[in-house]
C-alpha cells in the first residue's frame, strides 16, 4: 500500500510506537489508530485505577487568530467565545442553519486573538470550511493545523503525580477546562486539563515531530505507578461510563444540542447573530422531543447502537452507545426514549421496559447519567 | 497468530477437534484477537439439535458480537461450564480452556466442508 493510496488512512506520528508495543490498529475517520495493547478491559481499569496514556492525534486541531476571531467564533459556534479567559477552554458545538449539531468541540483560548478549535476526527473537514466560511466577514484567520499536531492524553487518578516532574509549571494552576503552555520533557506543549474519560487527567498538544519522544518521556515516568498505554476501544467505555456524548452515536446533525439534553451550551445572550441561533431559539421553547437516559441491562446481553428500545413491546426509543460497563460489571448503554416513556420507565419494576437485542426483548432499568463519577 | 495442524477449522473462525464421535469447539485465535475481550458466551444447552452453518449462540466482547455456528449436524453433549464465570478463557486460551462446546456428531466420518490449518491460514491472510 502506497501513502498516495487516496484509500490508504493516515498514520499519525505514533504509528511506530503503537506498532511496537504489539498494538491492535484500527482504521478510524479515515486514521489508523490503536484500538488496544494487553486488552481493553485492564487498559479501562488502569485509567480508573492508575493512569493511561492515548495517542488522540486524529482530532482537529483548528486555529482561528487575529482581532476578529472571538467575534468570528461568536457567530460561529453556539457558545459565548468571546468571554472565555486567556487560558481557558469551553465545551462547545458548531450548528447548521437549521440547528443541526455539526460537531462538539473543545475551544481553547491561548491568547486574546487566538483560538485552538479541536474537532473530531471524522468532522473536521466540515468543521473548517464551516468555520472559514462563516469567518469570512471577520477580520480573522483560520487554518487546519490536524497534521502540525499530535495529541497525547494522559488519564487517570495518577496523571497528576506522573506528569508533575516532568513539567515546568506547577499542575496545581492549570484547573479542569484550562490550558497553558509549557515545557513538558523539554517538549514544547499546550498542557490542557481535559479529557474524555471521567477522571483527572491532562492532553498534550505538541508538534508532531516531538510526539515520539515526549511519548516515551511520558511512559517511562509512568512505569512505576501503573500508566499503561490505552486504545480507542478503552476510550469508548470510559467515555460511555462517564455518560459522555459521542458524535455519530449520541450527537448528529438530526439533533439539535437540546435533543441532546446539551441545551445548556447554546448561549442566546451574546452579542450579534449566531449560526442556527433563530431555530436554536424555537427548540428551546418547545417540549423535549426525545430524552437521553442511562440504560442499565438486567441480562448479560449487551445493547448496542441502533438496537430498538420497547415498552411493552411497543418502540419507545433506540440505543445509542452500548458496551459491558468493565466498572459496573453489567451492559450499560445510552438510548434517546420519547419522553413520556422515560418517565414512566423510571418507576418500572416489572421488565416493561427492554432492548430489543438481535429479536430477543432483554430488560433494562433507567438510571441517571452518568453511570460512574469519579472519587474526589 | 496460532492456527495447530491438527484441528479443522471453518470459514467463520470456530475450530473443530474431533475425537470418535464427538467433535469439540472453538473459536480460534484470529477470531477472538478481532473480538478483544469477550465478557459473555452463551451456547446451546446440552441436548439440543444442532445443525452445520446454522447459528446456535453468540460471543460477545466490548466491541461487538458474534454469532456462533454449528460446524457440524448433531447434539451438544457439553459445554464449557468455566465460561459462565470467566469468558476471558476463550482471550487466554482459545484452542484450550476457553472451548465452548462439544457435539456427538450424527455422522462420525464428516468432515466435508471443514478447512485444514494451511486453508484456515490462507483464509485469514485473505482477510487481512
Amino acid at each position: 500500500m502506497s501513502s498516495s493510496d487516496p484509500a490508504a488512512p493516515r498514520a499519525t506520528p505514533l504509528r511506530a510506537v503503537h506498532e511496537g508495543l504489539g498494538a491492535t490498529m484500527t482504521e478510524f475517520a479515515g486514521w489508523l489508530m490503536p484500538l488496544r495493547y494487553a486488552g481493553e478491559i485492564s487498559e479501562h481499569q488502569a485509567v480508573r485505577n492508575a493512569a493511561g496514556l492515548f495517542d488522540l492525534s486524529h482530532m482537529g486541531e483548528i486555529a482561528v487568530t487575529g482581532p476578529g476571531a472571538a467575534a468570528a467564533l461568536d457567530y460561529a459556534l453556539v457558545g459565548r467565545l468571546s468571554a472565555v479567559a486567556p487560558g481557558r477552554a469551553r465545551y462547545t458545538m458548531i450548528c447548521a442553519p437549521d440547528g443541526g449539531i455539526l460537531d462538539d468541540l473543545i475551544v481553547y483560548r491561548l491568547a486574546d486573538a487566538e483560538y485552538l478549535v479541536v474537532a473530531n476526527a471524522a468532522n473536521t473537514a466540515t468543521v473548517y470550511a464551516a468555520l472559514r466560511d462563516r469567518a469570512a466577514g471577520h477580520d480573522a484567520e483560520v487554518r487546519d493545523q490536524t497534521t502540525d499536531y499530535a495529541l497525547i492524553a494522559i488519564q487517570g487518578p495518577r496523571a497528576a503525580r506522573i506528569l508533575a516532574p516532568l513539567a515546568d509549571i506547577g499542575l496545581d494552576g492549570v484547573k479542569y477546562y484550562a490550558g497553558d503552555r509549557c515545557t513538558v520533557a523539554g517538549q514544547p506543549v499546550l498542557l490542557a486539563r481535559t479529557g474524555y474519560t471521567g477522571e483527572d487527567g491532562f492532553e498534550l498538544f505538541t508538534a508532531a515531530d516531538g510526539a515520539g519522544a515526549l511519548w516515551a518521556a511520558l511512559a517511562r515516568a509512568g512505569a512505576g505507578d501503573g500508566l499503561v498505554p490505552a486504545g480507542l476501544a478503552a476510550r469508548d467505555t470510559l467515555r460511555l461510563e462517564a455518560g459522555m456524548p459521542l458524535y455519530g452515536n449520541e450527537l448528529s446533525a438530526q439533533l439539535t444540542p437540546f435533543d441532546a439534553g446539551l441545551g445548556r451550551v447554546v448561549v442566546f445572550d451574546k452579542p450579534g447573530d449566531f449560526v442556527g441561533r433563530a431555530a436554536l431559539a424555537e427548540r428551546a421553547q418547545a417540549p423535549p422531543r426525545q430524552v437521553l437516559a442511562g440504560l442499565i441491562a438486567q441480562s448479560r446481553r449487551v445493547p448496542r447502537h441502533g438496537y430498538p428500545v420497547t415498552w411493552d413491546g411497543v418502540s419507545c426509543g433506540a440505543v445509542t452507545s452500548g458496551a459491558p460497563s468493565p466498572t459496573l460489571g453489567v451492559p450499560i448503554a445510552m438510548a434517546y426514549l420519547d419522553p413520556e416513556a422515560a418517565g414512566r420507565a423510571r418507576d418500572d419494576t416489572e421488565g416493561r421496559l427492554a432492548v430489543d437485542v438481535r429479536g430477543k426483548p432483554e430488560p433494562a432499568r433507567v438510571t441517571d447519567l452518568p453511570f460512574y463519577r469519579r472519587p474526589r | 497468530m496460532s492456527i495447530p495442524d491438527e484441528l479443522r477449522y471453518t470459514a467463520e473462525h470456530e475450530w473443530i477437534a474431533i475425537n470418535g464421535t464427538v467433535a469439540s469447539v472453538g473459536i480460534t485465535d484470529y477470531a477472538q484477537q478481532a473480538l478483544g475481550d469477550v465478557v459473555y458466551v452463551s451456547v446451546p444447552a446440552p441436548g439440543t439439535r444442532v445443525t452445520a452453518g446454522e447459528p446456535c449462540g453468540e460471543v460477545e466482547s466490548t466491541k461487538s458480537v458474534s454469532d456462533i455456528y454449528s460446524p457440524v449436524d448433531g447434539e451438544v453433549s457439553e459445554v464449557n461450564a468455566d465460561l459462565e464465570d470467566d469468558p476471558a478463557l476463550i482471550n487466554s486460551d482459545p484452542y484450550g480452556a476457553g472451548w465452548l462446546m462439544r457435539i456427538q456428531l450424527d455422522d462420525p466420518g464428516e468432515e466435508a466442508g471443514l478447512l485444514t490449518a494451511d486453508e484456515y491460514a490462507d483464509l485469514t491472510k485473505e482477510a487481512g
